[in-house]
């Protein structure tokens, strides 16, 4: 059977500096996105162990192990394609971003508002978890802000961006503050990246 | 655990300056015309080291705990007005705001009280009936030890694990609770561990396994066998 790897980050550990240090990219990659990705390949192991010999009651009790780690790993996966260096194109929303753009505007009124709908989401969140601008059914969809507890994936709709706020996202940066580590991270949306999935949606993060 | 429970709801009162009390709650929230406040510690900041470091302690009490405290406070004033107008669906939309920041609140007061630098007894644990019915449940303390931390290391996100007390049956249990979600109901807390990232991250960030292994040399013992008693 074929096992998940770790994915390269498409750009440096220290390109999203000072929005995001490179002690946290390079502990958050290689420490916390990896287990996720090994503890998957192992619950996966066992699942296919489980399949064979018919035990369902094994099968049954590694559903957890596989939504928690499996959507820690599709959660990363998506988050650090989603992000770029401050002051790339990506980061430019007009220009990055017009379909999208024009779609957040007539939802919300304005970018701002979005920002203000979306930061709001994100503080809210009570525990570990994830916020998510989606598209809902498919690409093109009616745009939604929502969340996920602990590492529960977007399921059904495209998630066109999404912020971690678990604390190990920021915490050695911006210990309690998490408004400021809201704040930062519009400097670093990939909207380049978001357009294209807003329009076309999002390939399997997790391709073999 | 009623007159420990009562004494840190008189720290409370003594730092908000209320002077009527009608019913001593449940870790430091009571039901007076006053607010609830942060509790003090009983030890330094630092005094948990090498355990757990001073700054991690400071910005845990300090930041996280007092956020817990003033929102559960807006929270509790938004209910007394829902009530006040006699607005039902208000009352159930604080639901939710109520258990987390009530339950950091009440979860974190739990915790400063059992923890005890090392030079103040921390770690160690008498012979008595708390460690008789952790030998006769768990086998022995190094079981129980590893159990406990397997169920820590084992929770999925924010939250806690606690040593409890079956009210119905007088047996002690190991059982965890999701983010701030309070020990109520059919369990009584005894010790509990905080498994929220900002507990150790700075000092031992992902290896949550070493602080898990660390905290047992600043548990105060004595607090758990009050609780338990």
């Amino acid at each position: 059977m074929a096992s998940h790897t770790l994915p390269p980050l498409p750009y440096a550990y220290e390109a999203l500096e000072p929005v995001i240090s490179k002690q946290i990219m390079e502990l958050h990659h290689q420490k916390h996105h990896q287990t996720y990705v090994n503890n998957l390949n192992a619950a996966l192991a066992a699942h296919a162990t489980a399949t064979q010999t018919n035990d369902v009651s094994a099968l049954i009790s590694l559903q957890q192990k596989i939504r928690f780690n499996g959507g820690g790993h599709i959660n990363h996966s998506l988050f650090w394609k989603n992000l770029t260096p401050p002051g790339t194109p990506g980061n430019d929303l007009t220009g990055a971003a017009p379909t999208l753009r024009e779609a957040i505007i007539s939802r919300w009124g304005s970018e701002e508002a979005f920002k203000g709908a979306f930061g709001a989401a994100l503080l809210g969140i009570q525990g570990s978890g994830w916020g998510w601008l989606v598209s809902a059914g498919g690409p093109k969809g009616r745009l939604e802000i929502t969340t996920t507890k602990d590492q529960d994936p977007v399921t059904g709709d495209v998630p066109v961006f999404g912020v971690d706020m678990w604390e190990h996202a920021y915490y050695l940066q911006y210990l309690n503050n998490k408004a400021g580590y809201i704040e930062g991270i519009w400097k670093i949306i990939n909207w380049a990246e978001a357009e294209k999935r807003y329009t076309a949606g999002v390939e399997n993060p997790l391709k073999l | 655990m009623v007159a420990l429970l009562a004494n840190s709801a008189r720290v409370a009162l003594r730092r908000s300056g209320a002077s009527a009390c009608s019913k001593a709650g449940y870790a430091g929230l009571t039901s007076t015309r006053g607010k609830a406040t942060l509790p003090d510690l009983a030890y330094d900041y630092g005094a948990l080291e090498p355990s757990i470091s001073g700054k991690i302690m400071e910005l845990h009490h300090k930041n996280h705990h007092n956020t817990y405290v003033n929102s559960y406070n807006t929270a509790v004033e938004q209910l007394q007005e829902a009530q006040h107008k006699g607005d039902i669906a208000a009352q159930i939309v604080l639901k939710p705001a109520i258990n987390f920041h009530g339950g950091g609140h009440l979860n974190h007061s739990l915790f400063w009280e059992n923890l005890a630098p090392k030079s103040a007894g921390g770690g160690e644990l008498s012979t008595g009936a708390l460690s008789k019915a952790i030998d006769s449940t768990y086998g022995s303390f190094g079981e129980f030890q590893s159990k406990m931390n397997a169920a820590l290391a084992g929770i999925q996100g924010s939250g806690w694990a606690w040593l409890v007390k079956d009210k119905q049956t007088g047996q002690i249990g190991i059982r965890t609770y999701a983010n701030q979600d309070p020990v109520v109901g059919q369990y009584e807390p005894l010790l509990g561990i905080d498994a929220w990232e900002h507990a150790y991250y700075l000092q031992y960030q992902n290896r949550k396994a070493e602080y898990f292994s660390a905290i047992w040399d600043v548990i105060n013992w004595k607090v758990v066998e009050k609780r338990f008693a």
